[in-house]
């Protein structure tokens, strides 16, 4: 299956090595990926911030950037969600109104596409230890990702997910007000991580590397025993 | 000058380190959660009860104006009388003039948010009148001199130790009475009272249009009790807690029940449906409906923002919300806490000043899957955002329209230590990621490059 992928920007940026590793499950599963080496960024920054006619000038570009054929991969579900939901919104009476009613029903989270498209539960992968699943909100209730993510992690040999009261309850991010209301954002994410070491996790997992950045941030300053890993890291040990 | 900003950062900054504080909410907050999930099963579909409540209250309020004058027809045709109120002075003017006509010396007052709203409690104080409230969690709120905490559980904040240290200090009650010996304590209190009222005021949880009725949900009877001893029975409400009509209480009782505190249905609901009369035994011999807008006309005027004003007041996004759980109650600094004061603060107090609050969100959209009439509350959030997003300063507009340039431009995210890419994002994202955050390394190079020379 031809598969075409979307690599946000931040993780483009900062963790290339796990769009690879996406890409390789993907490519282990049989599908050839397709990278459109011109693309950016979904709009979702400006957005957020109140600035609809920016991000429609970036969404325009990004969504011209797909063919429209294929399913769209993306190692997260908050861009995923916000293409999908929002876009027949911002294109609303438009000339991209009919486009942006096929294209985004083509964008898969990442974890969701293998089990629900590919039909992969296994992968292979192993890694010792506990987990806890942190459902990133986009992925949870924008894209309505709750057990894939969960099927594939119990397949990892060796691993052991345990569930946790907050495992829905958001880690804090949410991309400006991480910084603009840095208080609440830390000790939103301080609560997430201090409830998984008490869970006697070793691993905090996501499908999300901005939860997972932010989250990380916290950890290591403070230098605690728990580590972040996004789910194409942990399918592909 | 400190904008309400800037003091809304700084007390968020105080209770999110405050360890107490977060013990005492997570636990408040972990109980009505477990209390919920046993609620929730007695919809065999909630998806479906949601759908109806949205489309009942999408009715009432696109036609605002016909039920509520539906509502005013019936109600006087009961004997009862109807105020309009377009300001909250005009509320607070209207009650003053009912307390001199009976000369009114004791208020007794059953919980409402619409009369926090308006402030009456200090106005009456003002006017040498006595008011005690008589739902215990607001009672509590009254003793310790504090507005109410949450919608629906006004001090949820405070431990039973806290209770019983303030019924000690300010009522002489012996030291550390337990929960129940509390409630002995205040019920004796409370009772005299009722019989001692000249006035019993009390909120509105739905008013009925087809019937002219008030419906009032509690738990305590202490409701009832403030409605059937004094002479003069006042409800004051918000004009968007309309209902069509009474049958539509089969479905709004027992949504409001679950999503406020796990119940199948509250211990007491009551409809009032105007004064007492003759041959009838009980009831207020006059009985008064004040319809406030204060500000609610203008979320109405607003296509979008107008779904707001289906809220029924329930308090499940308050409880759901991550941020409310951080920050607390009294941090919001308005009557209306949590995402759906978020939502309605800046239209009813001012975009200007109010704005920040409906920043101050991860858009995590847990309010808006739980609200049981359906709105969209994170989404009205980005709404507001929209709306104040006029008024950014041109370095904040500037700086979205560099972000939206270089986004359209691959090479210009290619760009290794760009100064453009540097100055947007610290225009972008004023503020600090902190010192509790080691911020995240850059790769040495982006995917994209690592692409383009590996695979291309
Ligand atoms: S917005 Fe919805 S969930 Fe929040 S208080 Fe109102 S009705 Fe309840």
């Amino acid at each position: 299956m031809k598969v075409e992928i979307f690599i946000p920007c931040f993780v483009d940026q900062l963790f290339p090595q796990t769009a690879f590793n996406m890409v390789h499950i993907l490519e282990c599963a049989g599908c050839e990926v397709e990278y459109n080496v011109a693309q950016t960024c979904c709009g979702q920054p400006a957005y957020n911030a109140g600035f609809q006619d920016e991000c429609g000038i970036v969404a325009r570009k990004f969504i011209a950037g797909f063919s429209g054929e294929n399913y769209v991969v993306v190692p997260g579900g908050s861009c995923t969600g916000f293409v999908r939901n929002y876009y027949k919104q911002l294109f609303k009476g438009s000339d991209l109104e009919e486009q942006v009613i096929t294209k985004p029903s083509l964008f898969y989270e990442f974890s969701s596409f293998l089990t629900d498209i590919l039909g992969v539960e296994d992968t292979g992968a192993a890694l010792e230890g506990v987990a806890v699943y942190h459902d990133a909100c986009g992925a949870l209730r924008e894209c309505g990702v709750k057990a894939a993510p969960r099927t594939l992690l119990n397949h990892v040999r060796g691993l052991k997910v345990v569930e946790t009261e907050d495992a829905e309850r958001c880690c804090g991010f949410g991309g400006t007000f991480a910084v603009k209301y840095e208080p609440i954002s830390v000790s939103m994410g301080e609560q997430k991580v201090l409830n998984a070491i008490a869970a006697g996790a070793d691993y905090i997992i996501s499908t999300d590397l901005s939860c997972l950045m932010h989250l990380d941030g916290y950890i290591q300053k403070h230098n605690l025993p728990i580590k972040t890993m996004h789910i194409a890291d942990v399918l592909i040990s | 000058m400190t904008t309400y900003k800037q003091i809304f950062i700084e007390e968020s900054r105080k209770k999110g380190i405050d360890p107490e504080h977060r013990r005492k909410i997570n636990h408040s907050l972990l109980q009505s959660d477990i209390a919920f999930q046993k609620g929730i099963p007695q919809f065999s579909h909630l998806q479906s009860a949601k759908k109806a409540a949205n489309h009942i209250k999408r009715t009432a309020i696109e036609n605002l104006d016909t039920y509520l004058l539906r509502f005013e027809k019936h109600f006087t045709q009961n004997g009862g009388k109807v105020i309009w109120a377009a300001t909250a002075q005009e509320a607070l003017d209207a009650v003053d003039r009912i307390c001199k006509e009976v000369n009114a010396r004791l208020v007794v007052k059953s919980k409402s948010m619409v009369t926090e709203e308006i402030h009456l409690n200090p106005f009456l104080s003002s006017k040498g009148i006595e008011v005690v409230e008589t739902d215990l969690g607001e009672y509590i709120q009254q003793l310790a001199g504090e507005p109410p905490y949450h919608l629906v559980a006004p001090s949820m904040h405070k431990s039973k130790e806290e209770v019983a240290d303030l019924f000690h200090e300010k009522l002489g009650a012996s030291k550390g009475l337990a929960p129940e010996a509390l409630t002995q304590f205040a019920r004796k209190i409370l009772r005299e009272k009722y019989v001692q009222a000249d006035i019993g005021i009390t909120g509105v949880n739905f008013l009925l249009a087809d019937i002219g009725g008030v419906a009032l949900t509690e738990n305590e009877g202490n409701g009832r009790l403030s409605t059937s001893f004094p002479k003069v029975h006042i409800a004051v409400t918000g004009i968007e807690k309309i209902l069509p009509s009474v049958r539509d209480l089969g479905l709004f009782w027992p949504l409001l029940a679950t999503h406020g505190s796990g119940q199948q249905i509250t211990v007491y609901n009551s409809i009032f449906t105007g004064p007492r009369k003759t041959g009838e035994k009980d009831g207020p011999e006059k009985m008064y409906v004040i319809l406030l807008d204060n500000g609610r006309t203008r979320l109405l005027a607003d296509p979008k923002a107008r779904e707001s004003l289906y809220c029924i007041r329930c308090g499940a996004c308050l409880n759901v919300c991550p941020v409310f759980r951080n920050i607390g109650g009294h941090t919001y600094n308005s009557t209306y806490g949590g995402p759906i004061g978020s939502v309605i603060t800046p239209h009813l107090k001012g975009m200007q000043q109010y704005a920040h609050l409906s920043q101050a969100s991860s858009l995590c959209g847990a309010c808006t899957e739980v609200c049981p009439v359906g709105i969209p509350i994170h989404e009205l959030l980005l709404y507001n955002r929209q709306l104040s997003a006029k008024n950014a300063t041109r370095l904040e507009k500037l700086g979205w329209r560099i972000w939206a340039n270089a986004c359209s431009n691959r090479s210009l995210m290619n760009m290794n230590g760009g100064k453009i890419k540097n100055k947007v994002i610290r225009i972008l994202f004023s503020g600090a990621w902190g010192a509790n955050r080691d911020l995240p390394k850059f790769a040495s190079q982006s995917f994209n490059q690592l692409w383009r020379k590996q695979r291309q």
